[in-house]
């Protein structure tokens, strides 16, 4: 199986594969060619890159403040969470967890929503709206399938590691959107929120007695042990990064990479869509 | 204890062979490697050491430096573990080495004729028979790689491979945040690491992070173009 070979392939079944690739094209074409200066050794990036921009999503990119608000309003979903969950005192979150893990976790995201507020106004837009939430996801009726959310401290952790984890996801899912000098800051600061991001969920998995980073197996992302957030782990279990199949290369062991560290190794990221339709309707009120 | 171990990463013709391998091409593309022109993007070999080059391939570079010299740490790490090392530790020491190794790998693999040497460490300055030194450089080698990510992702121009070290980062922080608690329970997201007015990580620019990476190699990294010869 070769380049060629794929491409002929897909050929059968989309005969546009070439139009598709379009200019593109050309650099297949100097591929076959002898003496050409085509960075053949970046290849697997750049059969990577080629395919998802002739096959990948075409929705259009995102404005700068589309982001902002967009990362404003997740923010806002955990921060309520955590403000709730607090107010709740030890009724729900053991005075050592609250030391060691709670109120940094709260500070924080309410740090997160002050700042991505301040930035948005700085850059003379209009900060989003709080929504209506409902912490059970049950799209207000306080009747979904967390219904203990605020009542049982092992719900609450569940929840607490699905949003974390889900947001580092929704950080990265944005990031390809703020290249180029003139986005430095706030893609530099994006980067930023995304990393204390993967700092809570590795410490919330710490509580819950799962491994830091996420472990996925070949047929499914999610290694939480709660079905209902499959979704919110759909795509973790890719193995296949910038073209190369990460399973493939040498490991300590031996000349492969086990499923569970070719997973653990890389976050993926989630689309804005995949994001809003995950929350939409269950976390957030959606009449 | 013992250092400068072995080279970290194979040689250059493991480097094309793997990526040929990888890149699931047949014998017959064998020679336009051969043909693979010098150009501004590519990284130069010193006599002492090593220039990460310019631009995207300039940035991976850099990090595939960074992930050398984690992956041979913790590689050292779990070859001589310290003294009192508890089960749980070893096992999730053992998962992060497995991790830099495959980091190491994958930039190796994916940068192919692009890619700098293998380096050569020193760690001459860490005694790993010790518990406390042993996380102390490991809670600095993760909170420096997650600030050195984000303080370089701006300079990537492709958003494909800037969501690939996006992909990178969030792991090394979840490495950095086990570390910290291991050392220091509650300490995942400290003062000395994230800003406690907008918790912000910290992110550090290029001719910031080399100097630091380079007291651990005895292949000095260079970043000519981001203002920094070793």
């Amino acid at each position: 199986m070769n380049l060629f070979n794929i491409i002929d392939e897909i050929e059968k079944v989309d005969p546009e594969v070439y139009g598709r690739l379009s200019d593109r094209r050309n650099v297949i074409k100097n591929i076959t060619s002898f003496g050409t200066k085509v960075a053949a050794a970046a290849l697997p990036f750049a059969v990577g890159s080629m395919f998802q921009k002739a096959y990948g999503q075409t929705a259009a990119k995102p404005t700068v403040l589309e982001i902002l608000n967009y990362a404003l309003t997740l923010e806002y979903l955990e921060s309520y969470f955590y403000n709730q969950g607090s107010a709740k005192g030890t009724a729900l979150i053991p005075a050592a967890a609250a030391t060691n893990y709670f109120n940094q976790v709260t500070k924080d995201e309410n740090n997160h929503v002050a700042f991505l507020t301040t930035v948005i106004k700085s850059l003379n837009g209009t900060p989003a709206t709080v929504p209506t939430f409902d912490l059970t996801a049950g799209n207000g009726s306080g009747n979904g399938p967390f219904k203990d959310v605020l009542t049982n401290y092992q719900t609450f952790l569940a929840v607490a590691q699905a949003f974390e984890d889900t947001g580092v996801r929704a950080y990265k899912g944005q990031a390809q959107y703020l290249t180029g000098e003139s986005n430095r800051v706030v893609l530099t600061a994006a980067l930023s929120i995304h990393a204390v991001e993967a700092r809570h969920a590795s410490a919330i998995r710490q509580i819950r007695g799962l491994t830091p980073w996420i472990t996925s197996t070949t047929a499914l992302g999610n290694d939480t042990g709660i079905p209902q957030v499959n979704g919110n782990y759909d795509g973790e279990q890719n193995v296949i990064q910038g073209g190369v199949d990460v399973t493939k290369l040498k490991s300590a062991s031996g000349s492969t990479t086990s499923v569970a560290t070719a997973t653990a190794a890389f976050d993926e990221p989630l689309s804005m869509d995949q994001v809003y339709k995950l929350l939409l309707g269950s976390f957030i009120v959606q009449k | 204890m013992k250092t400068e171990t072995q080279e970290i990463a194979g040689g250059v013709n493991m480097a094309r062979r793997s990526f040929l391998r990888y890149a699931g091409m047949g014998a017959a593309s064998v020679g336009l490697l051969a043909t693979a022109a010098c150009h501004k993007d590519h990284a130069i070999t010193l006599n002492n050491g090593v220039d990460i080059g310019s631009g995207d391939y300039g940035i991976l570079n850099y990090a595939y430096a960074l992930e050398q010299l984690e992956a041979a740490f913790y590689t050292q790490v779990i070859l001589t573990p310290y003294s009192g090392i508890s089960t749980s530790e070893k096992t999730l020491l053992t998962e992060i080495r497995d991790h830099e190794i495959l980091h190491r790998e994958f930039f190796k693999a994916a940068l192919g004729t692009n890619a700098i040497k293998a380096l050569t460490p020193d760690f001459s300055k860490i005694d790993f028979s010790s518990r406390t030194a042993v996380l102390g450089a490991a809670k600095a080698f993760e909170d420096l790689g997650v600030q050195a990510y984000d303080g370089a992702g701006y300079l990537i121009s492709n958003p494909d491979y800037l969501t690939i070290a996006g992909k990178i980062v969030s792991v090394e922080a979840r490495h950095a945040a086990l570390i910290r608690n291991l050392i220091s329970p509650g300490s995942f997201a400290g003062s000395d690491v994230v800003d406690t007015t907008n918790s912000l990580n910290n992110s550090t620019e290029i001719k910031a992070v080399l100097p630091i990476a380079n007291t651990y190699l005895k292949t000095k990294v260079s970043a000519s173009n981001y203002g920094y010869i070793a």
